[in-house]
């Protein structure tokens, strides 16, 4: 599930340019006897499994997305009949059911992405930002803070599902005693399974931002805010003429992973609606898995998921652009 | 350093809502988990009638939580085991030699956790199925196949990990360990693992954390008998919704070895973390 923050900048990242400037330089030598079989000898168990869950079925995917494989070929796919673009037209022919309902999961995807990212950032650095100076019970607040993000996915959704309760969930009574609503909402059901889910993934996500923040703002050398305030910067000033361009890569990083995470988030709608997931709440992960397995369709399905990597390959690669753009003119 | 009125108002206010926000889940986890089972069976209630123990004694009958647990601690760590030896090689490789490839190797590990796991779920569950067939390997429906699978989840960032940490072992310790005749591998075993302990407990726990809380892949390659607590509790909770206290009880009896692990080495996940990303 979690993705290192720097991994992703690097694998996403325009490939030449990158390496380039990565921080360890090599200075290592061949100094080994041993010869050249030995590195190799190292690498080969990673990389065997690598290629065996990643790699090659990613191929296969690619492969099946162009078969006819339906139940009557899933023992034996490789004699399922070549189908030639017929699975991505059908995907993307917005005039059919399966098409339509294939691009409303991709829009909710990245209504959920939108929100759930840019809540988990600015409760990130705004709790970042407050704890940056010392304050009393700093280290036990940031324990606090960090466990939700260390809780398994399925039990910290369970405890939103129980909260969320429309009969005896702590939301309704608390809205109940205030006298707001009728306190007895369906919060699982309709549109409204939108914002449960969003409200439960920025509770698990933001712990992750706010760590990220911290562990950057404290990379800033601390004589750079002591001169920004001999010059008379107030603390808002601060922020934005140091603070915010110092944690650039940082950022960039952060919203590219935290991104990435939530397009390709299951766990959640998964815990929280089980089998009936709500329409409002058809997260595209959800919506491809629950086609292929109920259809059995698998040709299609892979279309589609083939069709998600090349957009989220599409979004990565134009955000790092325009990203690192921005950087090198500010 | 000089901080107004203001700021300390509004650093009060944002931590407290930031703290609440955090700990009300938290606290209805708890609670919820010493209540009798009247208590969740009506009406929301702050505070337990009584304090019970019971949900913790009953959960392991309500459902087989006992085999789904035991799935779960056999995946997790047979997955994270593995994992974490494959990447202490690689990374030491990568760490120490210059070969052809390494790049490649490196860039290709690390591009494949940006790939969304549907991608590879559909052809994966095929491919174990076809292997099941040829060799009479179970995969899917079995633990092994979750094993094998999840190892290659916490793969990347290990080995990225690693290799941060091994480069800030001076290579002298190396160098005179291999003077005194010792193998490479030896080298490795005795003198750069001890040193690395700190990393390699800590991706060990990242990769225990990942198998442990995954539910896509779970769903597809188990059956009754192989099933996880990510698949096992999600269910649970929409069948019996009635023992909300036992679903409490149960979360908090999953969720404490892990987070636990988490935050004891919250520090090296920071470095870890931050190496690249800052400087």
């Amino acid at each position: 599930m979690a993705t290192p923050v720097t991994t992703a900048a690097r694998d996403a990242g325009p490939p030449p340019s990158r390496v380039a400037t990565e921080p360890d330089p090599p200075r290592r030598g061949r100094w080994s006897p041993a010869g050249h079989w030995l590195p190799y000898l190292l690498i080969a168990p990673a990389l065997l499994f690598e290629l065996l869950v990643h790699i090659v079925p990613m191929l296969t995917g690619v492969i099946i997305s162009f078969l006819k494989l339906n139940q009557f070929y899933l023992r034996h796919w490789l004699q399922a009949p070549f189908a030639g673009l017929a699975n991505y037209r059908l995907s993307l022919d917005f005039h059919s059911e399966i098409g339509v309902d294939l691009l409303r999961s991709v829009g909710i995807t990245i209504a959920y992405s939108l929100v759930v990212v840019s809540f988990s950032w600015l409760f990130g650095i705004f709790g970042a930002t407050l704890l940056q100076r010392s304050v009393p019970g700093r280290s036990a607040l940031r324990t606090l803070f960090l466990i939700p993000y260390a809780l398994p996915v399925f039990t910290s959704v369970i405890v939103w599902k129980f909260m969320l309760n429309q009969d005896i969930g702590l939301v309704n009574h608390v809205l109940t005693q205030a006298h707001l609503g009728s306190g007895k909402h369906f919060w699982l059901l309709g549109d409204s399974a939108f914002f449960s889910m969003a409200l439960v993934g920025v509770w698990r996500l933001w712990p992750f931002a706010l760590l990220t923040l911290m562990a950057g703002m404290q990379s800033i050398p601390t004589d750079l805010y002591e001169a920004a305030e001999m010059d008379g910067a107030n603390l808002w000033q601060q922020f934005r003429k140091l603070t915010m361009p110092m944690l650039q890569p940082v950022n960039q990083v952060l919203v590219l992973v935290l991104f990435l995470w939530t397009f390709n988030d299951f766990n959640v709608p998964y815990t929280l609606f089980a089998a009936s997931t709500p329409a409002s709440a058809d997260l595209v992960s959800v919506h491809v898995k629950q086609n292929a397995f109920i259809t059995w369709n698998f040709g299609l399905g892979s279309a589609m998921s083939v069709l998600l990597l090349v957009f989220l390959l599409l979004v990565t690669v134009g955000y790092l652009a325009i990203t690192s753009r921005r950087a090198r003119h500010a | 350093m000089h901080e107004s009125r203001a700021f300390r108002v509004v650093r009060t206010v944002g931590l407290t809502f930031l703290l609440l926000f955090t700990v009300l889940p938290l606290y209805v986890m708890l609670s919820t988990s010493v209540k009798p089972l009247g208590d969740v069976q009506s009406d929301f209630r702050w505070i337990p009638s009584t304090i019970t123990a019971r949900p913790f004694v009953d959960i392991w009958s309500t459902v087989p939580l006992a085999r789904y647990f035991a799935n779960s601690v056999i995946v997790a760590g047979c997955a994270s085991a593995l994992s974490v030896t494959l990447a202490v090689f690689a990374a030491y490789a990568i760490s120490r030699y210059t070969f052809r490839g390494r790049e490649l190797f490196r860039m290709a590990v690390l591009s494949t956790q940006m790939f969304p796991g549907i991608l590879f779920l559909l052809p994966l569950f095929l491919i174990y199925v076809n292997i099941g067939q040829a060799t009479g390997i179970k995969l899917t429906g079995s633990l092994s196949g979750l094993i094998i699978t999840y190892l290659t989840f916490s793969l990347p960032f290990s080995i990225w990990m690693l290799v941060g940490y091994f480069n800030s072992i001076p290579r002298d310790l190396d160098e005179a360990g291999l003077v005194d005749g010792a193998s490479p591998v030896r080298v490795l075993l005795s003198i750069v693992v001890p040193a690395a302990k700190p990393g390699i407990v800590a991706v060990g726990i990242y990769a225990f954390m990942t198998s442990w809380s995954e539910a896509l892949f779970a769903s597809v390659l188990t059956d009754d008998n192989s099933k996880t607590l990510a698949v096992g509790l999600a269910e649970y909770s929409t069948q019996n919704a009635v023992y909300w206290n036992q679903i409490m009880a149960a979360s908090l009896v999953v969720s404490v070895p892990v987070v636990l692990g988490f935050l004891l080495m919250q520090r090296y996940f920071v470095q870890g973390l931050t190496a690249g990303a800052v400087k």
